[in-house]
């Protein structure tokens, strides 16, 4: 069967035995795995970078109504009045101004800047919330598939072929409107709260067979190792197997799977809001800006820059930084 | 010792008929294919045989961490051949197991000291002063400065990580360790250390020690009693001295001739084992041993030798044609 | 080698069986009416009361998909107002389309094709050149540069990309025409034309994995005893790259690339979107948009059959190219 994954290259072997051989050093406390691969972490510019990177767009993040109260301008505030007659913004570079630092939408005329941090919320919230989702349920059931083996493995490498199979864009596509029709009827106002729960379930659901198989991967490996057999030799139970001896070692290929779905489900976000079926018109999103901003690309060329350039910086950063930390965790694989 | 007076309570491990067979494509890998043998308590057994003869099975069928195809292990009086978790969990503490591989034998994810303990813990067991002190008595008693019980597995050495792996298995102050292979992967330099270590424990401590090995000099160093392993069988078991300077069994006396400065024969003795070991897969008809055999006669091939005892001593021998002496030539040939 | 075909078969229909019958149920059986879904606002009661009676919609779930099945397999009969006997690989009627959902698909497909298979000579080549090229000059500054690349193009949006090519050669430079798709039969050039950005955006973006992927496999194999082998033994260090490395490096490029591949032709939404070119992925969407659902279930499987023949294939060459996997 397929056994890579469909988008991103996955290191071979995630170091789990965190064997590479630091220096001996006979002094001091003992520095565990994780530590040294903290430490390595920190003495990496690209990771200081990177990472400092992705705390600023958190706390933009984070912040985005305090950021709203002192720029004074709300995501669905309009300004008519600064466009011209064929509806395009006034001035430089799609209304760049001191007022609005990044210009204006054109036609409806809200504040770019203020609705690219709320479109920032909404794309970390749901590539955050989906990533945890996805690394939970792909972490037990690969864990499960590769220590117990038998038809619980069958059934999950069953399933996740039969994701592969199924075209994601559509399907998701497919299923907001259905699962509104059924939860909410014909007329009935949905929140938007829901919107965004069923885009993350969506993300989940079809997100986790990457981890699942990653992870199953490594159980099995892990399970032939002699420090499995001498636990079981003192009589530990599936409890202590599972939590004590397995799961320590599974935390660089857990942080390793995070960090290469972070970055899709902010990818796929975007990309639903683009198709123009993800999240609804009030919730601010870079996909649904930049695919309305494709109709005025002759005429305002900077609509369609800004949120272009901003999604690429995030997805940037949370790349570099996770290629950072897959190096930090294996030093054998780094370049 | 092992010719000492008749055991009070019967022997502390007591294997019969053990069999390990395991399902492959192309029928079963005979991997263990019926042994017997006891171990009294505070005795030390040595298996040896070649790489693949099913020393290490045998090993982690004596723990349990296998399920015997056939056969039974019977340990302190408990019948252990089938016995499920629970039933284990009681006896797990007095039968240890050392590993081979002093890497991934130990979690490199725990400090040592956690791994030590970690016996103690999933048995629920409070030593007297506490599994702390328990600890800290354990990494001395092996060689360990109880200072480091807080380092992680890579900050050893590999001899330094075997130890680890031997206080672990000491943990539960246990009354018989299956040590497989537990200083074949080490520097030849460390080796010495770590038998030493062994030995004085076993002194120490008066533990019941199965030692697996396919080194003699190890073996010859550590253990009372020695049983040689050929394709799933014991060929020859008894007394180390007797294996040692009178085996009778020619594939005994064929490992014996390879080693230098541990065997030492006349003339007839030296024998040389040509060819390699054919595959538990499909194990030769009668004596297992029969195709790499200088003594072999048709009868070999159709009957399989039982280990019988010689001169009522300790030492049994599975051969038709025992001992040193060249072989009658024709009658041999009539009995067949 | 034929068992091993046999069982790939087997599963490859299983798992076609399950896409089926898990899209069948998400569209017919999880909304209360998959009707009113299909006509939102202005349907008059009786249209909808007959489109209804023409799905068969009152009949069992079980019958609906065995008459579907059948239709695909052997062709059915529909209502007159469906266009009456309907072909073999027969995936219903669209209301939206008025036609036949097979003649809409094999309207767009060519369309869907020559967006793809273009694309994916251009991004396997570019993304194995600069993979290769990495490797081989690992540590210096085209190993840098080549990384660096590939990190931005993996970071880099379709559509983002897609908009700045078609401002610049389009709109700014005037190169090109406005893209979309004319057959290749029809006129070549024009066909190469109006397809050209959509290639190019799709070969940066893709890329840039496999040059990733490339260059951490080679790194590998490069690390590993057969090679070290052959360059003990004295060949020269192409003959041993080229032989040896590439070949075994190779393998997880081209599981990766049926993956790809596979999934792209099922629909490149975003491209199409993008590009208003109007393939498989478009048609899709709008059948979503307009609650068309023979139509969506058709361009679903659709999709899975080229993943799943895709995937297939893949295991096929693997035995093909990697001397290790035929060994063992
Ligand atoms: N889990 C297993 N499945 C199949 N065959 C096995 C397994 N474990 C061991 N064997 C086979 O059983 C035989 C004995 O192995 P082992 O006990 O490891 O030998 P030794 O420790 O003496 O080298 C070998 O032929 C080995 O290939
Ligand atoms: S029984 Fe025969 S073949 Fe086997 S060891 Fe004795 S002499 Fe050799
Ligand atoms: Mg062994």
């Amino acid at each position: 069967m397929s056994l890579s994954p469909a988008a991103g290259p996955v290191p071979a072997a995630i170091g789990s035995g965190g064997t590479a051989g630091p220096p001996r050093d006979r002094r001091g406390a003992g520095h565990s795995p994780g530590r040294l691969a903290w430490l390595r972490l920190r003495a990496d510019r690209t990771a200081l970078a990177s990472g400092a990177a992705l705390v600023l767009f958190l706390l933009v993040a984070l912040a985005a109504p305090l950021i709203e109260l002192t720029y004074g301008i709300g995501p669905r505030d309009q300004f008519q009045d600064r466009l011209d007659g064929f509806g395009l913004p006034l001035g430089r570079a799609g209304g760049v101004s001191g007022e609005h630092f990044f210009g204006l939408e054109p036609r409806l005329g809200r504040d770019i800047f203020i609705r690219l941090v709320y479109g920032l919320r909404t794309s970390l919230f749901v590539a955050l919330a989906a990533a945890v989702l996805t690394s939970v349920i792909g972490v037990v059931l690969g864990t499960l598939a590769g220590y117990l083996g038998g038809w619980l493995d069958a059934v999950v490498t069953w399933i996740t072929d039969l994701t592969l199979a199924l075209p994601f864009l559509v399907v998701a596509l497919v299923l907001p409107p259905m699962l509104t029709l059924r939860f909410y009827g014909q007329r009935d106002t949905v929140p938007a709260a829901f919107g965004v729960g069923v885009l993350i379930v969506i993300f989940a659901v079809f997100g986790w067979t990457g981890t699942a198989r990653l992870i199953r991967g490594q159980v099995i490996a892990l399970r032939e190792r002699e420090f499995v057999a001498a636990a079981r030799a003192s009589g530990a139970g599936p409890w202590h197997m599972l939590f004590r001896e397995l799961l320590p070692n599974l935390r660089a290929p857990i942080l390793v799977s995070f960090s290469l779905t972070v970055p899709q489900f902010v990818t796929g976000e975007a990309a639903l809001s683009f198709i123009g079926v993800g999240l609804t018109e009030e919730t601010p999103s870079f996909g649904r800006m930049i695919y309305q901003s494709l109709e005025y690309l002759q005429t305002d060329p900077a609509f369609v820059l800004f949120p272009g350039v901003v999604i690429f910086a995030l997805v940037l950063a949370v790349n570099l930084f996770g290629d950072a930390l897959r190096d930090a965790l294996d030093p054998k694989s780094a370049g | 010792m092992t010719d000492g007076p008749a055991d009070e309570a019967g022997p502390l491990l007591r294997v019969r008929g053990l069999t390990k067979h395991f399902p492959v494509r192309g029928g079963p890998v005979r991997a263990v294919d019926g042994l017997d043998f006891e171990v009294r308590a505070g005795e030390t057994l040595g298996l040896v045989g070649e790489s693949g003869c099913g020393k290490s099975t045998t090993g982690r069928l004596l723990v349990r961490l296998l399920e015997p195809t056939g056969g039974s292990i019977e340990f302190a009086g408990h019948d252990l051949t089938h016995a499920g978790r629970r039933h284990l969990r009681p006896l797990r503490g007095q039968l240890q197991i050392i590993f081979q591989d002093p890497y991934a034998s130990l979690n490199p994810r725990h400090p040592v000291g956690r791994i030590i303990a970690m016996p103690l813990r999933v048995n629920r067991i409070d030593p007297p002063g506490g599994t702390r002190a328990r600890v800290r008595e354990l990494m001395e008693r092996v060689g360990l400065n109880p200072e480091h019980h807080n380092r992680y597995p890579h900050e050893f050495s590999g001899g330094q990580r075997q130890r680890v792996g031997i206080a672990r298995a000491l943990a539960t102050e246990p009354r018989l360790v299956v040590a497989d292979e537990p200083v074949s992967a080490l520097d030849v330099s460390i080796q010495a250390q770590v038998v030493n270590l062994l030995r004085r424990l076993h002194r120490d401590l008066g533990l019941a020690l199965v030692l697996i090995s396919h080194d003699l000099a190890v073996v010859r160093h550590l253990c009372q009693r020695v049983a040689v392993m050929y394709l799933g069988r014991i060929v020859e078991i008894g007394d180390r001295d007797d294996i040692y300077h009178r085996p009778q069994h020619p594939y005994t006396r064929a490992l014996l001739a390879a080693v230098p400065h541990v065997g030492q024969f006349g003339p007839a003795g030296r024998l040389r084992l040509t060819g390699e070991a054919p595959t538990p897969l499909d194990p030769p008809s009668g004596c297992r041993f029969r195709t790499r055999c200088p003594r072999a006669r048709e009868r070999c091939a159709v009957e399989e030798p039982a280990l019988v005892r010689r001169d009522g001593g300790g030492q049994a021998t599975a051969c038709h044609f025992p001992g040193p002496d060249p072989l009658p030539a024709e009658p041999v040939r009539a009995m067949a | 080698m034929l068992r091993f075909l046999v069982k790939r078969t087997l599963s490859a229909v299983l798992t076609l069986f399950a896409v089926s019958v898990l899209t069948f149920l998400m569209f017919f059986a999880l909304p209360r009416d998959p009707v009113s879904g299909m006509c939102p606002r202005n349907c008059n009661p009786e249209r909808l009361e007959r489109v209804r009676q023409e799905l068969g919609l009152s009949d069992p779930l079980v019958v609906q998909y065995g008459g579907y099945m059948r239709g695909v397999v052997a062709g059915r009969e529909l209502g007159a107002a469906q266009g009456g006997h309907c072909d073999a690989p027969c995936l219903g009627w669209s209301y939206v389309n008025n036609e036949a959902v097979t003649d809409t698909l094999v309207r767009v497909l060519p369309v869907t094709l020559s967006i793809v298979v273009p694309a994916a000579v251009l991004w396997l080549l570019l993304g194995m050149g600069l993979g290769l090229v990495s490797a081989l000059r690992r540590g210096t500054w085209v190993d840098r540069v080549a990384i660096g690349f590939s990190l931005t193009g993996a970071s880099l949006q379709l559509y983002f990309v897609g908009a700045v090519l078609l401002l610049i050669f389009v709109y700014t430079l005037g190169w090109l025409p406005v893209p979309g798709y004319t057959s290749l039969l029809d006129d070549p050039v024009r066909w190469a034309g109006g397809l050209v950005l959509a290639w190019l955006s799709l070969a940066l973006l893709c890329s840039a994995n496999y040059a990733r992927l490339f260059r951490a496999q080679l790194l590998e194999t490069l690390g590993e005893d057969f090679v070290r082998t052959a360059r003990a033994k004295g060949l020269p260090r192409s003959a041993v790259y080229g032989r040896h490395a590439l070949r075994a490096a190779i393998s997880p490029v081209i599981t990766v690339a049926g993956l790809d591949v596979g999934a792209a032709l099922g629909g490149t939404v975003i491209t199409e979107t993008t590009f208003g070119i109007h393939g498989l992925g478009r048609t899709a969407v709008d059948a979503v948009r307009a609650g068309d659902l023979p139509t969506i279930m058709a361009t679903v499987l659709a999709a899975a059959v080229f993943v799943v023949l895709a995937n297939m294939l893949v295991d096929l060459l693997y035995a093909a190219v990697d001397p290790r996997v035929r060994l063992g």
